[in-house]
């Protein structure tokens, strides 16, 4: 059989066809119960943790909204949720003005220099994320490299760990190559013929830059921003080693809250905001993602 | 694009770069230090630290716990992962793409979130500080992206090809082990790499549902990193900034070569 | 597989067979017996049932009604893997990880052929595609037409009894095609396999077949030879997708065996007559008509309809003639060479025989563009 059943003609049967047993019925089918495992993995390590913390958030320590009560109206709390917005905010916005630049010039460049430039992106994002934040405990601590090549040239230290701008610097390090790949992998889908075509058409070339690459390349500018934004809500580690008590973000209350209080209900009532935070924005973005302008690809 | 806004983007381009890996850089001088401090500049040098991880039970054994954690987790989550990705991809196309939003939540879900409730689960289980722990909640942590990698490589695999065999007179089984997934392994293998990764970066989790008796590395590190200064955390860093240097670069070259054929 | 030992070709018997997907009916109740050794055609536009046909034969697809029998045994239910059949793809299906070597001997090594059994024949399956020297090349490494070969050398190299094809040559240009089609026929005539071939190319169907099965909305409209299928069409689709043709519409008179039809003001008279209730058409090959200057004597028998040139094409053979007649149809008209020469904007006269003329049921479907 061929896949697309020339027999199939009415555009709207080929759809049922898709779906019909004729595509499945004769090749070693991959029926939807062998992901099985995965959901039950799922389900067990996922699904259940999520709920038990959902329930505790209404019934630790008496059943009732309390917790969440208790959260939203500590001035306290309002405040960390506010800066944990902001943070992720200021990082997805600085990591789109390094990484836009950076991921179109990896679609210009020859193939030494791509090569160079993907290395970069990589070697980072395979990383271990606790290694890279130790780098930026070094670089940023009062006795660290920043602070001596200051003192080098004569200029009074600065403070920079567990300061806010010091915990953006490091997330804005950390999460770059989330907002790099996926514009890049976009942008190397954009036919780039199509710049010289407006401009034979009369468009300036910045004109041509701004009105026919820009919107092509959104979809990977909304998915990348959407990635770090939803990193940035949730991230702990590099926070907790570079920030302080005036930086505190949502995820350290929550460890805190659990860890160090055992207060689980409290603690749960946190992470569920947290969690319907970001899938509410999930929900929205999430159309904004979808490649819109396929018509316009081609195979690289 | 005139030549002017070239050198502009190139001078951003270098600033990027240099933002990206250069303050990794420095834990390799830090790693050579001879005083037991992470105080900028390092003074003297000596390898003393290098030889304390290869010699300290501390980080010894959390290597070692990474590694067959991480090693156990690419095994497992590459079966289960694959068969989610067969599940997906076959699938009609609503029901796979609901089954592959599920399967990917994972990645989304907030990581502090994730640890409280699996640290909730395995107190109750006993579960926290055990290998099984770590491998449950690392698999389900690295099932997306092994999903990801397959689900990438079954879409540019031609599904005609097993019908072609299939009238060759192959089964089923044999059109799978001898069709299918040889044209599928790259992503088989890039989706086991990931989940290794996943596995052996993993930290939030980590923090969680360790206990005295089973510390991962990074955990180590972490709390080396927040109870005292010891060059030995910088010098793992290098190690593990090297070794993922490699593999990238291996990877890169392997990638190249494949193209050129 | 080689000339010396030919393989008996197997018979195919299918009765009744329909195949649904929900409500769409791709296959309606087909009825279709095709000789052992025979080379069968299945043609008809796209969506016309012609590859479920093919699929359902293949064990790529179950019928939903109806029988299925190859080689006289029915094969209900029978996995495509095990009904020993050699198909070749339109996309060649090539395993792109193996070479032509491995790729041909695949389907042995699954029978258990081994060592220089296997090697053997792999051999000769390839120098019939003479394709011999390429085995160790690996798919990508050859040209659309060389793939095609290599894959016909695999479907066939386990001798199976049949063989499909669906649209093998859909993908090669057209020089390529032709002498591609000429190796087909060599190879069916060689082997003695029964072939069935879809295709919805009507030029490429005469070049091939024994007989053809003309497809048309899940059904067969018609079975025949080539020549059975030109000279006498059993409907307007069959008339108008093999050949060229020119249908006339018009008021009809019946009276006794003969009919009689008025096209813009003009009658034309045709043997034969149409069962009662249905609405007759004329039907009228392009080499059957001369074109004749107005005012030219009439021939006994002879129908002859005016209009305007509207376009003339130099064949090199020949000239053909698109007239545009009173009430607005084009007529096709055919001139060897040394027939009077026409230029646009002339007023001619369209004239054929009675005896020329092919009268049939009209029949909306038969409009749909056919490409």
């Amino acid at each position: 059989m061929t896949a697309t059943p020339d027999d199939g003609a009415p555009n709207a049967a080929a759809t049922d066809l898709a779906q019909s047993p004729f595509l499945s019925r004769f090749r070693p089918r991959g029926p939807v119960w062998l992901a099985t495992p995965a959901l039950f993995v799922l389900l067990l390590v996922l699904a259940y943790p999520l709920g038990i913390v959902l329930w505790r958030s209404f019934s630790d320590p008496a059943i009732g909204i309390d917790n969440y009560v208790w959260f939203f109206q500590s001035a306290v709390n309002r405040a960390v949720l506010q800066r944990t917005f902001v943070v992720a905010a200021w990082v997805t916005l600085a990591c789109l003005i390094c990484a836009y630049p950076y991921a179109y010039a990896m679609t210009i460049v020859g193939r030494n220099m791509r090569l160079a430039l993907i290395l970069c992106v990589l070697v980072p994002f395979w990383l271990s994320g606790v290694v890279r934040t130790l780098a930026w405990v070094i670089l940023l601590q009062d006795s660290g490299v920043i602070n001596s090549m200051l003192r080098g040239i004569g200029l009074p230290p600065v403070k920079l760990i567990r300061t806010l701008p010091g915990v953006v610097i490091g997330m804005t390090q950390v999460l770059l190559p989330f907002m790099i790949l996926p514009i890049y992998s976009v942008m190397k889908g954009i036919d780039t013929r199509l710049l010289p075509a407006a401009r034979s058409l009369g468009a300036q070339p910045w004109k041509a830059f701004l009105q026919i690459y820009v919107p092509l390349s959104l979809p990977g500018v909304y998915a990348g921003a959407i990635i770090v934004f939803i990193l940035s809500l949730g991230f702990y580690i590099t926070p907790a080693l570079l920030g302080g008590p005036r930086s505190i973000l949502l995820s350290s209350l929550v460890q805190n809250q659990v860890l160090s209080l055992l207060n689980w209900g409290r603690g749960g009532a946190m992470g569920v905001v947290l969690l319907v935070a970001t899938f509410l924005l999930l929900a929205i973005a999430a159309p904004l993602m979808r490649q819109k302008h396929t018509a316009s690809r081609r195979e690289v | 694009m005139p030549s002017f806004s070239r050198i502009v983007l190139g001078l951003f381009c270098l600033l990027v770069a240099i933002l990206l890996l250069a303050p990794t850089l420095v834990v390799i001088p830090m790693s050579f230090n001879g005083n037991k401090s992470l105080a900028f500049p390092p003074v003297g040098f000596s390898w003393q630290w290098y030889a304390n991880f290869f010699s300290s039970p501390d980080w010894t054994t959390s290597f070692s716990n990474s590694l067959i954690v991480a090693l156990i987790v690419a095994v497992v989550a590459t079966v289960i992962g694959t068969l989610a990705a067969f599940g997906v991809s076959r699938a009609a196309a609503r029901t796979g793409g609901l089954l592959r939003a599920l399967l990917i939540t994972p990645m989304v879900v907030p990581g502090v979130v994730l640890a409280i409730g699996i640290y909730a689960v395995y107190l109750d289980t006993h579960l926290v500080g055990t290998v099984t722990g770590f491998v449950l909640a690392h698999t389900m942590l690295a099932i997306p992206f092994v999903l990801i990698a397959v689900q990438a490589s079954l879409e540019v695999f031609d599904r005609r090809l097993e019908t072609a065999a299939s009238s060759l007179g192959a089964g089923r089984l044999t059109v799978f082990r001898t069709v299918t997934l040889p044209l599928i392994l790259p992503g088989v293998l890039s989706g086991a790499l990931f989940a290794f990764i996943t596995s052996f970066d993993e930290i939030i989790v980590a923090l969680f549902i360790t206990s005295p008796y089973l510390k991962t590395l990074p955990v180590q590190i972490y709390s080396s990193i927040t109870r005292d200064a010891d060059p030995t955390v910088a010098a793992v860093g290098t190690l593990l900034f090297l070794a993922t240097s490699l593999i990238i670069i291996a990877g890169l070259l392997l990638g190249m070569r494949r193209e050129r054929t | 597989m080689h000339a010396s030992q030919p393989s008996t070709g197997a018979a195919i018997e299918i009765r009744k067979a329909s195949k649904r997907y929900g409500a769409f009916t791709a296959l309606n109740d087909i009825d279709l017996d095709i000789r052992p050794g025979e080379f069968m055609t299945l043609l008809g536009p796209s969506g016309s049932g012609k590859t479920t046909t093919l699929n359902l034969i293949a064990g790529f697809t179950d019928i939903t009604s109806g029988t299925l029998e190859i080689g006289g045994k029915s094969v209900t239910g029978l996995p495509s893997h095990k009904r020993n059949i050699g198909v070749v793809f339109q996309h060649y299906a090539l395993f792109p990880h193996m070479t032509v070597g491995k790729n041909v001997a695949y389907p042995l090594a699954l029978r258990g052929i081994k060592g220089d059994e296997r090697a053997k024949r792999v051999r000769r399956a390839l120098d019939m595609v003479k394709m011999a020297d390429f085995a160790h090349r690996y798919p990508s490494e050859l040209s659309g037409g060389q793939q095609q070969r290599v894959a016909l050398a695999r479907a066939l190299v386990f001798d199976p009894p049949l063989l499909l094809m669906d649209e093998p040559l859909g993908a090669l240009d057209k020089k390529l095609r032709e002498w591609l089609q000429l190796e087909i026929k060599r190879i069916h005539r060689e082997l003695g396999t029964t072939f069935v071939y879809v295709t919805h190319d009507q030029e490429e169907a005469l070049v091939l077949s024994d007989r053809i099965a003309v497809f048309n909305g899940g059904r067969i409209e018609q079975i025949g030879t080539g020549r059975e299928l030109y000279d006498t069409p059993a409907t307007l689709f069959v008339g108008r997708f093999i050949g060229e043709s020119t249908v006339l519409r018009g008021s009809a008179e019946v009276s006794g065996d003969e009919t009689a039809m008025v096209i813009g003001g003009q009658r034309v008279f045709a043997h034969g007559r149409l069962a009662d209730g249905a609405r007759p058409v004329i039907l009228l090959r392009p080499e059957r008509v001369a074109l004749k200057r107005v005012g030219a004597d009439v021939v006994a028998g002879e129908n002859r309809l005016t209009g305007t040139i509207a376009e003339a094409i130099y064949l090199g053979s020949g000239s053909k003639y698109e007239v545009r007649l009173s009430d607005g149809t084009t007529a096709v008209a055919r001139s060897p060479l040394g027939a009077a020469d026409f230029v646009i904007g002339d007023t001619v006269d369209v004239t054929f025989l009675r005896s020329d003329l092919i009268l049939l049921p009209d029949d909306a479907s038969a409009d749909v563009t056919l490409t």
